[in-house]
């Protein structure tokens, strides 16, 4: 079902498409909640539009844009690309959107600009889960501007030719398909260009689990699991991980000479 | 005439003449323990267990046993408090005693189930799984709390209690609680974020084994004065 029939491009995978009723159902969003459910069961309280996106800091041409005006200056495109979450499964995923990169350079970072930070909706009234304080609302995530550049970072505003869905991060995304789930940053509503390293939510809540980089690497287990393998959503039995989630060919370039032991 | 000196004709007569008040007890708790088991299973073979079963009965089946192994260990402390509330002719409850049998080999049962589930879950790749138990503490904690079930589940029948010694048997069964606490700890690791649940049960222990020490005290204290 929801097969996407066309031909691939150089940053698709051919793998088969995890069906939409799995991708939608089975999420990490803990601004509805801790359980995998809770974000498909309580996604109706989030309101997507009007929805507005902050972009400042180390830019020429900071501004607050409506989410429509954003996703009209770039035709849209489809990616599909796996998603490997930091808990050991994957699920290969077509979404709908834009390049980071076409973003960024529109907004044109001065030479200071090094990382680029996103926040996410800090709303108790549409997010319940930020009512508990299991996480430092609101969610921030960051990236290195030359992974931000990457042709493979992607910003997402639809899943399988559809809206994205409220539990799938709407309206607005990031998808860095090299690096844990949990980067890829969901209903964003604030991009800043930064000259420091941000502080980013799952390295302040766990700063021995979750590392800045977060790239997919079955060589350095978490600390309570090994990352070695996944399960594929849809299947019973697991299967190897690969380094860099098998885009290392693409990104393996952006951390020569770092020990990515040490920067996990 | 001494209850022994009658023949075993005349034990099952009077069995069967007067039967033991809530006899019903254990049958109901035995099916009602083994419903989720159930339940688990129907939901595994309709698809309803979701995107990633093997996760969902991994984690169900872990904490049914440490849930079930609660309940066993709160029965004696439900004894203890019921007594000094002058329940049940000052003595307290007798009932629940009857039942920690049940509720411990079916924790016990859960356990084998969750451990099975989370071999599948690595292929029985037994280095992988050796590599696990020996090198993550989350996985070490897991592993010791359900070899520390199994020589109790070994010793569960009245035989193993006279062939032991009461004493040496209750001792053994203290064990329980060691690997009540082991299983708090591993449900604790492995939650990612969220420590409610796991905190509970922490907190849950800790109250049954304050107030077994309580009531441990206060009988000292009784048979002293």
């Amino acid at each position: 079902q929801g097969q996407v029939r066309r031909p691939l491009g150089p940053y698709d995978t051919s793998e088969p498409i995890t069906p939409y009723a799995q991708a939608t159902s089975y999420n990490n969003f803990y601004e509805f909640g801790t359980d995998k459910a809770d974000p498909a069961r309580l996604a109706g309280s989030l309101k997507v539009r009007p929805w507005t996106v902050k972009i400042d800091g180390e830019v020429r041409k900071p501004q607050t844009v409506d989410i429509d005006t954003l996703q009209s200056w770039f035709p849209l495109e489809d990616r599909i690309y796996r998603m490997r979450c930091v808990e050991g499964w994957s699920m290969v995923m077509p979404w709908l959107g834009f390049p980071l990169a076409a973003l960024i350079r529109r907004m044109e970072p001065t030479g200071k600009a090094k990382y680029v930070q996103f926040t996410a909706l800090n709303d108790p009234k549409q997010f319940p889960g930020q009512r508990s304080r299991v996480l430092d609302w609101p969610y921030v995530e960051a990236l290195r501007l030359d992974e931000a550049l990457h042709p493979l970072a992607f910003m997402a505003v639809g899943l399988q030719g559809r809206v994205l869905p409220g539990q799938n991060g709407a309206p607005l995304r990031l998808a860095v398909p090299w690096k844990y789930g949990f980067k890829s940053i969901k209903s964003i509503v604030r991009i800043t260009l930064t000259e420091k390293q941000p502080k980013t939510t799952w390295s302040i809540a766990a700063p021995d689990e979750y590392g800045f980089f977060a790239n997919v690497n079955p060589a350095v287990p978490h600390p309570r699991w090994s990352q070695a393998t996944e399960r594929r959503i849809g299947d019973l039995s697991r299967r190897k991980t690969l380094p860099f989630n098998g885009y290392a060919e693409q990104v393996a370039g952006l951390y020569k000479g770092m020990d990515l032991k040490k920067f996990y | 005439m001494s209850e022994s000196s009658a023949t075993p004709a005349q034990r099952s007569l009077s069995k069967r003449t007067a039967p033991k008040p809530l006899g019903w007890l254990i049958p109901a708790v035995t099916v009602g323990g083994l419903l989720p088991l159930a339940v688990l299973i129907w939901d595994a073979s309709t698809g309803a267990l979701g995107a990633n079963p093997v996760q969902r009965a991994e984690l169900q089946t872990g904490l049914l046993c440490l849930v079930l192994l609660i309940l066993s260990l709160a029965t004696t402390p439900l004894r203890l408090v019921t007594a000094r509330l002058g329940l049940a002719g000052g003595k307290g409850w007798t009932w629940p005693a009857r039942i920690r049998k049940s509720l411990g080999l079916l924790a016990f049962g859960y356990g084998v189930l969750h451990f099975l589930i989370y071999l599948f879950d690595q292929g029985f790749t037994l280095s992988t799984v050796a590599e696990d138990v020996v090198k993550r503490p989350f996985v070490t904690a897991g592993f010791t709390a359900l070899l520390l079930l199994v020589p109790l589940a070994l010793t569960s029948t009245p035989k193993s209690v006279k062939r032991l010694g009461f004493a040496r048997w209750t001792r053994l069964h203290q064990l329980a609680y060691a690997a009540v606490s082991l299983g708090a700890l591993h449900y604790w690791w492995g939650v990612k974020q969220d420590h409610t649940p796991p905190l509970i049960a922490a907190l849950v222990i800790a109250g049954l084994f304050a107030l077994r020490l309580l009531g441990r005290k206060k009988a000292r204290r009784s048979v002293v004065g």
